[in-house]
């Protein structure tokens, strides 16, 4: 299972490797230029020492994943590649997984490789004489946050590329829905009442930042199983040449 | 070794109201070449789907290799190989990277996977190619492609659906005689969907012909011709007047005498002897220049029975 995992795993890769379109290396290339450089530019030292940038990088995999793995499904039907590979050996979760693995990896990849670029740019500029870096528990907290989002954006991805007729569908589905994601959280506090907003905002400030950590970490973990699951149980053979 | 590599009892496959495979019940020699004619829409591709297990049948029940289509599909896709209706094939990646993941899928040992990538590119002569992008590929070389990706596990049995379509006759006659030896040589079943009647004609040992999602007609040629047709003969020459086909048509060897194209064509009872019609139109004053007995091609049989009614 793992070796078939890892052979669906591989050929994702390859695609993306080999998708030479220049406007998706032009994108990952701003990308780098306004996380790697720009920002960390604009603020200092602070990019680095200052914790809420976590939830920075703990959205990036989110836009990044779920460029690539609305191609996931979707792209293979549309290209007429889906039935080939239903008909070889591989189980249906071995795709699934090899699929949703690769998806997240990229995103995670390249957000880290901004976390990267970012702190050599701050050093480059701002360093006096010892070298910045994150704080372990920071560190830490980036590491399983990004992967968590990367999970989930590949869960939700792979979701909605089931149901998409073509790659392109999937990808507009799929940007809306991270957007309401986003913006949804940030928008329904503007309309609560200025005491309410009051209210929260000091119950933010008052809290204990590991368990709140724990706990945002927990739910996440959570809804990643349950969207795993639900692709397990969607991604079947029999629907899918029906499909 | 079983003596068959498929059978089916009873097949049926329904997509809401409609038939899409009606009863269909066949045996597939093992080490043979089977036929599987049809016209668009006939049930082609929905029996493939069946026999690999991507679809469950509605109805009746069908083993591949020994094993059930319905609780053993698994076991019948790791042994099979496969080209569907489009070739399956990864544009974005070059012939070696095709190759090297279905070989992967298969288990196929690293030096393995390189020998047999090797073998079958050469063998099919796309092995310069083979760093190419296979988005930039003819269709018939992707074809070719497709075939090698089809063998390159050496699976018992493969699945090909209309595998010679876009290829240039000079690679048409290449791969049938690759499929050809894959059956006598290497004992492999080839389970081969064709509209190239003449193709079939030449490659396959057996032929099973549906309409409609319901089996016409299955058996190898000789078979199917002794069911369906009686033996012919043409003449080329001259002087075949009506009187001589009015006497052609009195003797009882004979079941029709007509002049097509400025050829007589006499349609004989079955084991007549084509010697003393010859004397008869000779003596009678015809000019003989060729006289040919023509056995009824497939295609004729084929277009026979799509005119059945249903």
């Amino acid at each position: 299972m793992i070796a078939d995992i890892a052979t669906v795993f591989w050929k994702e890769w390859r695609e993306i490797a080999a998708w030479g379109r220049l406007r998706s290396k032009l994108g990952i290339l701003i990308l780098t230029g306004v996380f790697g450089i720009f920002m960390p530019l604009q603020e200092g030292r602070g990019w680095i020492e200052n914790p809420a940038y976590l939830v920075m990088w703990a959205w990036m995999p989110l836009y990044l994943v779920s460029g690539t793995i609305a191609d996931a499904v979707a792209g293979e039907r549309e290209r007429h590649t889906l039935e080939t590979l239903l008909a070889s050996r591989l189980a249906d979760s071995a795709i699934l997984l090899g699929k949703m693995a690769a998806g997240a990896t990229y995103g995670l990849a390249l957000t880290w490789i901004n976390v990267l670029v970012g702190m050599i740019t701050v050093n480059i500029a701002f360093s006096s004489g010892s070298l910045l870096v994150y704080q372990p528990a920071v560190l830490a907290a980036m590491l399983i946050f990004s992967l968590l989002t990367a999970v989930l954006a590949a869960g939700v991805g792979v979701l909605v590329s089931l149901r998409a007729a073509t790659a392109r569908q999937a990808q507009q589905t799929l940007s809306m829905t991270m957007l309401l994601f986003l913006l949804v959280p940030i928008m329904s506090t503007q309309f609560l009442p200025a005491a309410s907003q009051a209210q929260l905002s000091q119950a933010l400030e008052g809290l204990d930042p590991l368990q709140a950590g724990l706990t945002v970490g927990g739910m996440l973990l959570v809804v990643d199983v349950l969207l795993i699951l639900a692709a397990l149980a969607r991604f079947k053979r029999a629907r899918l040449i029906l499909d | 070794m079983n003596e068959f590599a498929i059978t089916s009892e009873g097949l049926c496959r329904d997509f809401g109201a409609l038939h899409a495979l009606d009863g269909l019940s066949i045996r597939v020699p093992a080490g043979s070449v089977y036929g599987f004619l049809g016209p668009n829409g006939a049930g082609k591709t929905t029996t493939i789907r069946l026999l690999l297990g991507l679809l469950e049948p509605t109805a009746g029940r069908a083993e591949v290799l020994g094993y059930d289509t319905r609780t053993q599909a698994a076991a019948i896709r790791e042994r099979c190989g496969a080209l569907l209706e489009h070739t399956g094939l990864y544009e974005r990646l070059s012939a070696e990277d095709n190759l090297e993941f279905y070989g992967r899928i298969y288990h196929l040992s690293a030096p393995e996977r390189a020998e047999r990538i090797r073998t079958l590119l050469s063998h099919f002569g796309l092995y310069e190619r083979r760093a190419d992008k296979v988005g930039t590929w003819s269709h018939g070389m992707r074809q070719k492609l497709a075939v090698a990706r089809a063998m390159l596990h050496r699976p018992p049995l493969i699945f090909l659906d209309e595998p010679t379509s876009g290829l240039d006759p000079i690679a048409s006659a290449e791969l049938r005689g690759d499929l050809s030896s894959l059956a006598s040589k290497e004992g492999v079943t080839v389970f081969l969907t064709t509209h190239n009647l003449a193709e079939a004609e030449k490659l396959c040992h057996e032929v099973a012909v549906i309409r409609q999602g319901r089996l016409l007609a299955q058996g190898t040629l000789a078979e199917l011709r002794a069911r369906s047709g009686l033996p012919r003969l043409e003449v080329n020459g001259s002087g075949f007047t009506p009187e001589l086909l009015q006497s052609l048509r009195a003797r009882p060897e004979v079941a029709s005498a007509e002049v097509q194209d400025g050829r007589l064509v006499l349609e004989l009872q079955r084991d007549a002897e084509s010697a003393p019609l010859v004397t008869m139109l000779v003596a009678g004053g015809a000019e003989v220049a060729e006289v040919r007995r023509a056995e009824t091609s497939l295609e004729d049989l084929f277009l026979s029975m799509m005119e059945e009614q249903p």
